[in-house]
């Protein structure tokens, strides 16, 4: 169970979650990349990519379906693929509205709903809309069938993983007590008979100033109708979720944030029996593997064997980048031993720092060869990413 | 780590003036070290006297950590750190609640309604609320007359912002609310709250980067963003984890001679003399090691440059220097806020 092949064998949906700033949408199209040369038809769905790396992958175009990557474009970029590469980039607004248009009973209830001002403001600007249409637009493509591996890069913030529980939160307050004799069908009027309700809305109108009532009232109604809908979609997540077709990967770099942050997806997951295929940890020092800094006789013998070619004051400063370099990189393998103890067996699979951001395509074919190697392939790669980086 | 003397003497006028604002708000990409550096400014902010406040939001507690602080302990009060250093997380949900015992006569009533679930859902659905009551609690830590009852003024609060998206919704929320509210409690403290926001006298925003490419890129859009939102410049741009340059252009070709001679893989010859004499051990290590850290030197003045051109003189740029130690922890951060002083 060490190559990524084969942790994601029998795999249809990939999952990947990690920290901002980690490089996910790189691992996600990287991942991508090495299962369509495996050749499989795969599609990354990616959040908010980095402005060179939406180029790299043709992403220019935001329709809100999968687009496939040019392969003279991969073949260019030394990524040698017989499947297919798809790629596109999320508009949770545009994903929403499909949403209602399709669940929506008919054509007046669709217009109702789209043309509310809540749902406008919900759909569009509030935070975690993202969360809840990743995962919509990861199930409608699943359903449709269309490929053989769906990637899904998740949102760059902590509430990531809302969408686990998501589902079964919402489906809890449609179901719940209030909310039903909220939406009774006798009209606005009769629903603020009940006492409670009423002070409710009248408090909120008074500190929110906003006569979102009427609003709220359509909003509600209006969902109300696509109810039976939005309650077969929930189960449907959540049995998609849990499918041993369904993986997620963890993505850390060894920084000390991101790799709590991982620590503590992790834990979310194992809550909600969810499995972590892979473990993957970007930017690493490339000397990782490396004993620790050298104590002071062997600097010194350093310097001795530098100074034959070097002036002393570059051995000295040599000497001093090889310390260093020691030291970065046993900080970076405290980290990874950490995250390693709290996450679990499968040992992480290391990406060492490449020099570069990865933008292009021949940068996302290098971490795909490090991604897919075979363990003694890696360690080769890494030994040379020591002599490069 | 070997200060470079001299280079940090101009760092020290210029954080006087953003010392003197009753807001800074701490803004950047995610995995700059963001947190560091708002933790960093707290600490040198409080030694200079300051009573301060580090602020963060939704629940976290990274800035916690960073302080040392026992992350579960804090929940959501302001926490001494010592030194006249406070730190709070703040949850939006007790937001709402203090926010409701301070409007409503009676604080049972605050209470069933802060219970009810109804309430509750219905409050997250109003647009931006969520954001609103968060940013509210930040400018209320600010306020000279503190709106909770029995709490003490701060000289100056420093907001840990959520990671760039997310950090500008935050900033934005005020604006927003009071224009779709028009009138009543709310869109009255949303305007008040934007006026401060905007007010370059009272808020200073700092962005956190660090000298590779996507964060620089990512910074020059934030900077955009917040020009078109709060009507002017960020006050400071702060470039995190710069390596200081060590070998000048000779030094490097010598090293880059030593590595051909010894070969680009390791060669015979080198293995050859590791064998005949041990202290050729780290020596072709030794080497890459220095290569490898002077190329990324460049790559990090480049995009140093680059970003200096990009804001033209219109806005400071303050660097950190990466800190290569086996832990970062409260030293590392007390190190890097003895720069911001």
């Amino acid at each position: 169970m060490s190559t990524m092949a084969e942790r994601l064998d029998g795999r249809r949906i990939v999952i990947v979650a990690g920290a901002g700033g980690v490089g996910k949408t790189t691992t996600a199209a990287a991942i991508g990349l090495g299962l369509a040369a495996q050749g499989k038809r795969v599609a990354v769905i990616t959040i908010d990519p980095a402005r060179r790396l939406a180029d790299a992958l043709g992403l220019e175009a935001l329709d809100n379906e999968p687009r496939r990557v040019d392969p003279a474009r991969l073949e260019a970029g030394g990524a040698h693929v017989s499947g297919e590469l798809w790629a596109m980039m999320l508009d949770a607004k545009r994903t929403f509205d499909d949403l209602i248009e399709r669940l929506a009973p008919d054509a007046a209830a669709r217009d109702e709903i789209l043309g509310n001002r809540i749902y406008q403001e919900l759909s569009s600007a509030v935070a975690g809309s993202h969360e809840f249409t990743a995962i919509a637009k990861l199930y409608d493509l699943d359903r449709e069938g269309g490929f053989d591996v769906l990637i899904l890069d998740t949102p760059p913030s902590r509430n990531a993983l809302d969408f686990l529980d998501a589902p079964d939160r919402l489906m809890q307050f449609f179901e719940g007590r209030a909310l039903k004799a909220f939406l009774a069908p006798t009209g606005l009027a009769a629903k603020l008979v009940s006492r409670g309700t009423a002070a409710v809305f009248s408090v909120l109108r008074r500190i929110t100033g906003v006569n979102l009532l009427n609003d709220i009232g359509v909003f509600f109604r209006a969902l109300g109708g696509i109810m039976d809908g939005f309650r077969e979609r929930a189960a449907g997540v959540r049995t998609l979720l849990a499918d041993p077709g369904t993986t997620f990967v963890l993505v850390s770099s060894p920084e000390r944030q991101p790799i709590a942050e991982a620590i503590h997806f992790a834990g979310k997951l194992r809550e909600a029996h969810l499995r972590v295929g892979a473990l993957i940890v970007n930017r690493v020092s490339p000397g990782v593997a490396d004993s620790g800094p050298p104590d002071a006789d062997a600097i010194a013998a350093l310097r001795t064997a530098l100074a034959t070619e070097l002036a002393a004051p570059l051995a000295r400063k040599v000497a001093q980048a090889l310390t260093e370099a020691r030291v970065l990189a046993g900080r970076d393998a405290a980290s990874i031993t950490r995250l390693q103890e709290a996450v679990g067996p499968s040992p992480a699979l290391l990406v060492p720092q490449l020099g570069d951001d990865v933008h292009d395509l021949t940068a996302l074919a290098r971490i795909q060869r490090h991604l897919f190697a075979s363990p003694a392939e890696r360690e080769e790669l890494m030994r040379a990413a020591g002599g490069l980086a | 780590m070997v200060a470079v003397p001299g280079r940090w003497d101009t760092v020290l006028s210029q954080m006087d003036d953003l010392f003197a604002k009753e807001l800074l708000v701490v803004m950047g990409k995610g995995g700059v070290g963001k947190t560091t550096v708002a933790a960093a400014l707290g600490i040198a902010a409080a030694e200079r006297g300051l009573r301060t406040i580090l602020a963060e939001v939704g629940a976290r507690q990274d800035a916690a950590r960073s302080l040392g602080l026992d992350g579960d302990g804090t929940d959501s009060r302001e926490t001494v750190v010592g030194g006249g250093l406070h730190h709070i997380s703040i949850d939006p949900e007790r937001a709402m609640q203090e926010y409701l015992v301070d409007q409503l006569p009676l604080r049972a009533l605050a209470d069933a309604l802060a219970a009810s679930r109804l309430f509750t859902y219905l409050a997250a659905a109003t647009p931006g609320l969520r954001e609103l009551l968060t940013v509210g609690k930040v400018w209320e830590l600010a306020q000279p007359e503190r709106r909770t009852p029995g709490a003490e003024p701060y000289d100056l609060v420093i907001l840990d912002a959520p990671a760039t998206g997310h950090g500008l919704a935050l900033l934005q929320a005020p604006r927003t609310f009071a224009a779709t509210a028009r009138v009543g409690p709310i869109a009255r403290q949303g305007d008040k709250i934007d006026a401060t926001l905007r007010d370059p006298g009272r808020t200073a925003v700092i962005l956190v980067t660090t000298p590779e490419e996507t964060p620089v890129s990512e910074t020059l859009v934030l900077r955009a963003a917040l020009r078109e939102q709060l009507g002017h410049e960020p006050d400071a741009v702060i470039v995190n984890s710069l390596l200081p340059e060590r070998l000048n252009g000779a030094e490097m070709r010598a090293v880059d001679v030593a590595l051909a001679a010894i070969g680009a893989s390791g060669g015979a010859a080198d293995a050859a003399n590791v064998v005949a004499d041990p202290s050729h051990r780290h020596r072709r290590p030794a080497l890459l090691a220095a290569h490898a850290r002077e190329t990324r030197v460049h790559k990090q003045r480049a995009q140093l440059r680059r970003l200096r051109r990009a804001l033209d003189g219109d806005v400071r740029v303050i660097t950190l220097p990466l800190l290569i130690t086996a832990n970062l922890g409260s030293a590392e951060i007390a190190e890097l806020s003895r720069r911001l002083r």
